[in-house]
């Protein structure tokens, strides 16, 4: 679907033989060699960065009360929607954001905001701030998903036993375990970094912006010949992304063969400092500035005028939730139904597809990649596609297509959260069962199942995020007929009254919020006498 | 993939080469018929949603239409009509030609052009339309002319626009009277005042209205593009815009996205100059607490451009009867007099107000005029919009030019 009319032919616009102009008109674009390398670099270093700040936080977290308190309060950032984040950090880091705000006149004698180029910069900087606000808490809980199963308390004191520093202990001996487990991961993020279009429509650059933001303005250009050269776009936005991932590969394989020397070098505390007080320092950064920028949305959403240098609006109203409210409770049923079908639907196919996987020590297969092609291939190309397939087979715009093409989405990030969790467990607990002369589907519900609470939980908890996240699928696939809370805060978005986005970027942020909570909660209130079985958070 | 494909667009093919589309509508002339057929039809109405004001009298309307003539209208919120038309496209390209999802679609200007050039419209119905007189059409061509595109009856007058500037009265009291004049100012004043980035629509009528006032072959503006020429006619402007630009807001360097952006800069003080479709924008957002109480509206000495918006109604929508039922509506005194309030929305009606009955004319009347709003006869002098071609070539030629910073 996106193929062909990169090539020429899209029958209905007159384009019926096969050519490369649509190829020839994106090279001729001015600028598009710096899209390509926008969306190829800040993929990449965005991950990079976000990789680095959990692992040296993993590294450096002692379980003492401290660390557990950065911890709690970083999973719920998952919850909220890159649109909302991105919203926030813009109006923390412009010149006339809060934190210009908060020491000016004082310490700045600025009356006025200051004319600097921050947010929307050439190089991506402040994009690639926003990502990372969103993918370190996204990869931090992977890594608590998966850790448990590697015993890293235990491994961390033996190394300590033989004389290493904490910090070098966890990244000498558990690390090189945990990463296979947290790969497909830190895969999707690189996908989803270069292919981003809210959050770059937001932070990103403009002149030009990255490759996947050119590509939804050719989409919908009223020219609609665009629409040729966008597909070749997208075509292209695919192997940008391919190539990320495949320099990621690379350089995987390179750390492989370089850090083994580092790793038996027996080098035992150099360094040890650094990691103690930067892991810390760096993931309470993070966290600190994503909930300044909620805190500022929440600011907004309350504000009366708010003039230049003023610390804080002139005036509070509740207007602005006075005019949101009434008109949200469709969408906010539509996305909570959507939602919880979806997930519900992906749990039941992901549950079966691993269980029989297990019982039948099936290999991880080659197949399961297909699964990911959903995240790598840029929406915008492959879901206009999409509408023509359901609407040349007579499936007209309602909820039960958009549960579908969510689950199009829902079905891999919940596989990515639980599958190694599940395959991961020990298998001697079900053997146990078996062996007691319990049926297998017992053993399932009654000792497989409660095990994994707590990491099914929060893959669902994901899962629901990234189904109230979706806006181009609802949108195309809903016809617009279905509106959600995503949908319409993303129409109010384009008409730039922050206060109205602020009101609807929080109550979006709400949903997966709960969800996230109750996450958390259900595996204590279960477990309340079993520490181990809480999960961890 | 490929033998769906081809499946598809086979399909489309037999489709479209029966051309007329097949529809249960009553004919538009018989206007009793469409009243009787739109009774519990439910019309999906395609709007752009990014302004609270207009949201908010769509509910209203939403609401009488119900009360009324028994049509149910549910606003299918966009935040570009692009996507509408590229709704009904691929509904085109998959042969479904007489079950489409949209309704209404609010549109004009280049998107209007795509649509009418690639058959997705429905039409001609606007003549039939009993409210259309009160428009009086033969003395206001603008009601049925879209960038100097003839509408034919394929699209239904709505609301009319116009750039109006504004500006901070505590930050400057001099501001520029004409584009000559703006670029002096923005010179004594250096990055407080921008244009959205191009292609945003507001942005581009920037360039137009430049366009207009520094080039002296007006008369090309209202013809389709020629390419020998357009190098000759834009010099003016792009000479303009090298001197213009080192003194905008970010040295030029970034452009705000859209109309909405700047009044968002205009709120954090970055911006003392600005400007608006919406000659009623500024009044309205410092009622809703987005702007100074010291922002004044003007329009620029030689007159700035104007545009009038539209319904249509694609050529595929199963409620058809219900569609002309809603824009025969919006084109009442009643409704369109409800726009133009400050409350409301603010939008300029279509109507040719001294026409009306005397009880239809009170309805227009409003109380005292907002100080941030503009006077009442500042509008008189309008500048038509170019032929849609030269909106698409300077778009083009900006994003060559200032596209790669």
């Amino acid at each position: 679907m996106v193929l062909l009319p990169a090539f020429g032919y899209l029958p209905v616009l007159g384009g019926d033989t096969f050519h490369l102009e649509a190829w020839q008109a994106l090279w001729g674009r001015a600028g598009l060699h710096r899209s390509v390398l926008l969306s190829y670099f800040s993929g990449l270093i965005t991950t990079l960065v976000a990789l680095f700040i959990v692992v040296l936080f993993l590294a450096a977290s002692q379980g003492t009360w401290i660390d557990r308190a950065i911890r709690r309060m970083v999973s719920p950032l998952l919850a909220i929607p890159h649109a909302a984040v991105a919203f926030g950090l813009a109006f923390l880091i412009a010149p006339s954001g809060l934190l210009v705000r908060w020491v000016s006149p004082g310490l700045t004698g600025w009356e006025r905001p200051p004319d600097l180029l921050i947010v929307n910069d050439p190089l991506g900087l402040a994009l690639m701030a926003g990502l990372i606000l969103k993918e370190v808490p996204f990869l931090l809980l992977m890594s608590l998903a998966a850790l448990p199963q590697l015993r890293p308390e235990q491994r961390v004191t033996l190394a300590r036993s033989l004389g290493y520093a904490p910090g070098i202990a966890w990244l000498k001996c558990v690390f090189p375990a945990l990463y296979p487990l947290i790969r497909l991961p830190v895969y999707a993020v690189i996908a989803y970094a270069t292919s981003v279009v809210d959050m770059a429509l937001i932070l990103g650059p403009t002149l030009p912006p990255t490759l996947s933001v050119s590509i939804l303005t050719w989409f919908n250009d009223p020219d609609l010949s665009r629409r040729f050269m966008a597909s070749a776009g997208a075509v292209l936005q695919l192997g940008v992304t391919l190539a990320a991932l495949l320099t990621w590969w690379l350089g995987e394989q390179g750390i492989k063969r370089l850090s083994q020397l580092w790793l038996a070098s027996g080098s035992r505390t150099s360094g040890s400092t650094a990691i103690a007080l930067g892991g810390r320092a760096l993931l309470a950064t993070v966290t600190l500035m994503a909930m300044s920028a909620l805190a500022g949305l929440a600011l907004f959403s309350v504000a009366g005028f708010w003039r230049f240098p003023d610390a804080l609006p002139s005036t509070f109203t509740l207007d602005h939730w006075q005019r949101i409210l009434p008109s949200v409770a469709t969408p906010l049923m539509n996305t909570l139904s959507i939602g919880l079908v979806a997930t519900l639907i992906a749990a039941v196919l992901v549950v079966a597809t691993l269980e029989h996987a297990a019982r039948h020590h099936l290999p991880a297969r080659r197949a399961q990649w297909l699964l990911y092609l959903p995240l790598i291939v840029p929406q915008v190309a492959f879901l206009f596609g999409l509408v023509v397939a359901a609407e040349s087979v007579a499936i007209r715009p309602q909820h039960a297509l958009v549960v579908a093409v969510h689950l199009l989405f829902v079905v891999p990030y919940l596989y990515l959260s639980l599958s190694e969790a599940y395959r991961r467990l020990d298998p001697r607990w079900v053997q146990v069962a078996l062996s007691l002369g319990v049926p297998p589907w017992r053993a399932f519900w009654q000792v497989r199942l409660p095990l994994l609470l707590a990491p099914l939980l929060t893959a669902c908890a994901v899962s629901l995020a990234v189904s109230i996240g979706q806006y181009l699928p609802t949108l195309l696939l809903g016809g617009g007929r279905v509106p959600t809370i995503t949908t319409e805060a993303v129409a109010m978005a384009s008409g730039g009254n922050r206060r109205l986005v602020a009101v609807l970027a929080l109550l979006q942020a709400l949903l997966p919020f709960i969800g996230f909570s109750l996450a958390l909660l259900i595996p204590r209130l279960v477990w309340a006498k079993r520490r181990q079985m809480r999960g961890a958070a | 993939m490929k033998p769906r494909a081809t499946l598809a667009t086979l399909t489309a093919a037999s489709l479209l080469s029966l051309a007329q589309p097949v529809t249960a509508a009553p004919p538009p002339e018989d206007w009793e018929a469409v009243l009787q057929a739109a009774q519990g039809q439910t019309v999906y109405w395609n709007a752009w949603a990014g302004d609270n004001r207009t949201n908010r009298y769509i509910d209203w309307v939403a609401e009488q239409m119900q009360a009324e003539f028994e049509v149910e209208v549910t606003h299918v919120k966009l935040d570009d009509t692009s996507s509408a038309v590229a709704r009904v496209l691929a509904e085109k390209q998959a042969g479904n030609d007489d079950d489409g999802s949209i309704d209404l679609v609010w549109i004009n200007g280049e998107n209007f052009a795509a649509m009418r050039e690639q058959n997705l419209l429905f039409g001609p119905f606007t003549e039939s339309l009993p409210n259309f007189a009160l428009t009086d059409p033969d003395n206001n061509p603008e009601v049925v002319t879209d960038f100097t595109l003839p509408t034919d009856g394929y699209e239904s007058p709505w609301g009319k626009a116009q750039i109006t500037f504004y500006y901070d009265s505590a930050q400057t009291d001099t501001p520029p009277q004409s584009i000559d004049a703006l670029l002096g100012w923005v010179k004594k004043n250096p990055g407080q005042f921008s244009y959205p980035r191009i292609p945003d629509f507001t942005g581009s009528t920037f360039l137009k209205q430049a366009l207009i006032e520094l080039t002296d072959q007006n008369d090309a503006l209202y013809q389709p593009v020629v390419d020998s020429e357009f190098e000759d006619i834009t010099t003016p402007l792009w000479r303009y815009l090298d001197a213009l630009h080192p003194h905008l807001w970010r040295s030029g360097r970034s452009f705000p996205d859209s109309g909405p952006h700047l009044r968002n800069l205009m709120s954090d003080g970055e911006l003392s100059l600005a400007f608006s479709f919406y000659p009623t924008d500024a009044a309205v957002a410092v009622r809703e607490h987005e702007l100074p109480d010291s922002v004044r509206s003007y329009v620029l000495e030689s007159g700035t451009l104007g545009n009038v918006h539209f319904v249509a109604i694609p050529y595929n929508s199963p409620h058809k009867a219900g569609a002309m039922t809603l824009a025969n509506f919006l084109l009442s005194p009643r409704a369109q007099a409800t726009k133009q309030s400050l409350d409301m929305w603010g939008d300029r009606s279509v109507l040719a107000i001294n026409q009306l009955k005397e009880s239809d004319q009170a309805l227009f009347e409003q109380g005292d005029s907002h100080p941030s709003a503009l006077p009442a006869d500042a509008l008189a002098n309008t500048l038509a919009e170019p032929h849609p071609s030269w909106m698409t070539a300077l778009q083009e030629a900006w994003l060559q030019r200032y596209g790669v910073n």
